[in-house]
């Protein structure tokens, strides 16, 4: 392991500042590209409001925030293609939006009518991940499968702080590197475990700093700058893809909300902290730069923001139309054929209902 | 002509020979599976037959091979993974009843994961600690989960072929003490499907209930009873999950009086859920309470005491003593 390795592992990298100007000797970013990565920031944060909004109104059971982290969310899908893998966790709606899957079919989940509301093989998107860590073991057997089968898919793994202290975390990097699996794992930083701070997960200098003991290379990033993610986990995808084995990527992100909504921040946490990473939102300094270099002007913004309120109303639209659930479905798919018991259970409630409606 | 005679290791070693020639997506992972063939040496030859990419060792983690025997199934294979002792597979938990035995439900259908896990189960080899537990009840209180446990070398091939051609994902039970007693197996031969128990032994007395390595312990008392003039008849699950009421309710009601045999600790376990089941099926053809014949509620003992702990004939008769005979009334 060279310096310039511990360093990549430790220091995050940049290409633009909080002011959005772009870092010393940083290459200009295609304007067009970061215009389109502006468009999906804006979608991503309107999205988190609009769910807000839905759990306040009781329409969603409760929503994870992924506020503050939208760079994140963007970056982690636009570098996969088509054929690729994304394993999301529960904060990761807008993650899964930016991979193109219908919002409020993401929102099946929070809103109560079932467990996954996609289809995960027609997005190739793993279903939301409950259960810290478990699902990067998941996307090393994706990644490990498709290499025994001779195709190129990547697999990219997401998780959090808190997630790194669970055995799976250990276990899915260590498979990972031992197999040279195409996965790329994609910790959001956001320096909370509900309210337990990143101090109480780790002491290492970085998080990304692990991917060294297990012999694969570590990155830290800043998780608010859009351009720097989409680069170095570009970079990650690619080496993935060319059978260089897998990458470890530590976003350095905070989470402005709360957990969830059923949470309270401000029993563990000082709002002079929160505030102070206000001014390092991952909307703002790309804003700024487009802005600055001509790529982004009122009409376009307009527009964006348009066609985002276009979306929210959709989420609204969908996520409050009437739905009804099969009872019957609790047993429909417990297994490919149900058993002689379930079938039994099924035919009870069936009765029952029957008898509700006489 | 007489089939050839083979160990349950050697009838489950060519299932899984044969699983792997016949379909391109089954591989076969776990601790020491490749080149040792396995503690047991089930896995003996294969991954010299088969190679590195349908038969190869994994770092020693449980929950890291179930975890990625869950993806690659998402992605088209058929793993058959192994956990080397019934009692190293906790690690594994969280995997199986959180993600291997739901993600079917979650997704609606849309992701099956054919995935078998195989663990070599029960006691009676003088295993010590942490080598010897009867843990089906955790897997078979696991809605999702298919639970199969061969008492057969005949079912253990037959099984274990049908386990790993299923569509859902299967916890297979290897009773290891019968790992290395031989058997007549015809592999041409079918076996019933998962979920089918067979009437080992027909009888007019009583009905023994048994799977996996109790089966023949049962056999060996209803072979004792009818020296001393009872007729019992043994009942072979098969498989926990799918529950065969049917089979079993038809042999209670036979002889209306039933004994459960089983290697677990009897308090709140797959024992007492037949008992259960017969009791509220067959109750008006019962002629004495269901009893049951299981561990102690210990944990595993160590290999000197472990005969104390196993049911054994004389248990199983003595239970059967108790079954309200008419005879001993006069």
């Amino acid at each position: 392991m060279s310096a310039g390795q511990l360093k990549a592992a430790i220091t995050p990298a940049r290409l633009l500042d909080e002011t959005g100007r772009l870092v010393r000797g940083a290459p200009a970013p295609d304007a067009e590209a970061l215009a389109e990565g502006y468009r999906k920031l804006v979608f991503a944060r309107r999205l988190n409001e609009q769910c807000g909004a839905l759990v306040r109104q009781g329409r969603l059971a409760v929503y994870p925030s992924s506020r503050g982290q939208e760079a994140c969310q963007v970056a982690c899908a636009s570098v996969l293609a088509e054929g690729d893998w994304l394993f999301p966790t529960y904060r990761d709606t807008a993650a899964i939006a930016a991979r193109g899957v219908d919002p409020v079919e993401v929102l099946t989940l929070l809103r109560g009518d079932w467990h996954c509301g996609y289809d995960p093989n027609e997005h190739k998107v793993a279903p939301q991940a409950t259960p810290l860590a478990t699902q990067l073991l998941h996307a090393v057997g994706v990644a490990h499968a498709a290499r025994l089968k001779g195709e190129d898919t990547v697999v990219m793994a997401l998780c959090g702080d808190g997630a790194t202290s669970e055995g799976d975390f250990h276990e899915a990097c260590n498979f990972a590197a031992v197999f040279r699996a195409p996965v790329v794992f994609f910790v959001q930083n956001n320096k909370y475990a509900i309210s337990v701070p990143l101090a109480r997960q780790s002491v290492a200098p970085s998080l990304a700093v692990k991917a060294i003991g297990y012999g694969m290379p570590g990155f830290r990033v800043d998780g608010n700058d859009l351009p720097a993610l989409e680069k170095v986990l570009g970079e990650a995808v690619a080496r993935a893809r060319a059978g260089e084995g897998p990458t470890l990527v530590e976003a350095d992100t905070y989470r402005i909300e709360s957990h969830t909504n059923a949470d309270d921040a401000t029993r563990y946490r000082a709002d002079d902290e929160v505030t102070e990473w206000l001014p390092r939102d991952p909307l703002l300094r790309v804003r700024t730069y487009l802005t600055a270099v001509g790529a982004l002007d009122d009409d376009r913004e307009k527009k964006i923001a348009a066609a985002a309120e276009e979306m929210a109303a959709a989420v609204r639209a969908g996520v409050g139309a009437e739905t009804v659930a099969d009872p019957e479905d609790l047993f429909a798919h417990v297994y490919s054929t149900p058993t002689p018991q379930l079938a039994e259970q099924r035919a009870t409630l069936r009765a029952e209902l029957e008898l509700e409606e006489a | 002509m007489s089939a050839p005679k083979m160990t349950m290791a050697q009838a489950i070693n060519t299932a899984l020979r044969d699983a792997i020639a016949e379909d391109d997506s089954v591989v076969v992972f776990g601790e020491d599976v490749a080149q040792l063939g396995g503690v047991f040496r089930v896995t003996d030859g294969l991954h010299q037959e088969f190679g590195e990419s349908r038969v190869f060792d994994t770092p020693l983690a449980e929950s890291g091979i179930v975890g990625m025997a869950v993806g690659m199934a998402m992605n088209g294979m058929r793993p058959v993974v192994e956990m080397q002792f019934d009692a190293f597979a906790y690690p594994a938990f969280e995997q199986i009843v959180s993600h291997v035995a739901k993600l079917g439900n979650r997704t609606r259908g849309k992701v099956r994961l054919p995935i078998v896990i195989r663990i070599p189960y029960a006691g009676g080899i003088g295993g010590v600690e942490h080598h010897c537990d009867s843990s089906e009840a955790y897997y078979a209180h696991t809605p999702g989960l298919t639970v199969v446990a061969p008492a057969t070398n005949a079912d253990a091939y037959g099984l274990l072929r049908a386990a790993i051609a299923g569509s859902d994902p299967v916890v297979f039970l290897e009773p290891k003490k019968h790992y290395f007693a031989k058997e007549e197996v015809d592999v041409s031969v079918p076996v019933p499907p998962i979920g089918r128990a067979v009437v080992r032994r027909p009888g007019r007395d009583a009905t023994l209930i048994a799977y996996g390595p109790s089966v023949p312990v049962a056999l060996a008392a209803a072979e004792q009873a009818a020296t001393e003039g009872r007729d019992l008849g043994v009942v072979d699950l098969r498989s926990i999950v799918p529950f065969d009421d049917e089979t079993v309710c038809a042999e209670v009601r036979r002889t209306g009086r039933a004994v459960v045999v089983a290697e677990a600790p009897g308090f709140a376990s797959v024992a007492s859920e037949i008992a259960a089941r017969v009791g509220e099926r067959c109750f008006h053809h019962l002629e004495a309470p269901v009893r049951r014949v299981t561990g102690f509620d210990v944990p595993y003992p160590p290999p000197k005491l472990e005969h104390h702990f196993l049911p054994g004939v004389d248990r199983i008769l003595d239970a059967v003593d108790t079954l309200q005979w008419e005879d001993e009334v006069a």
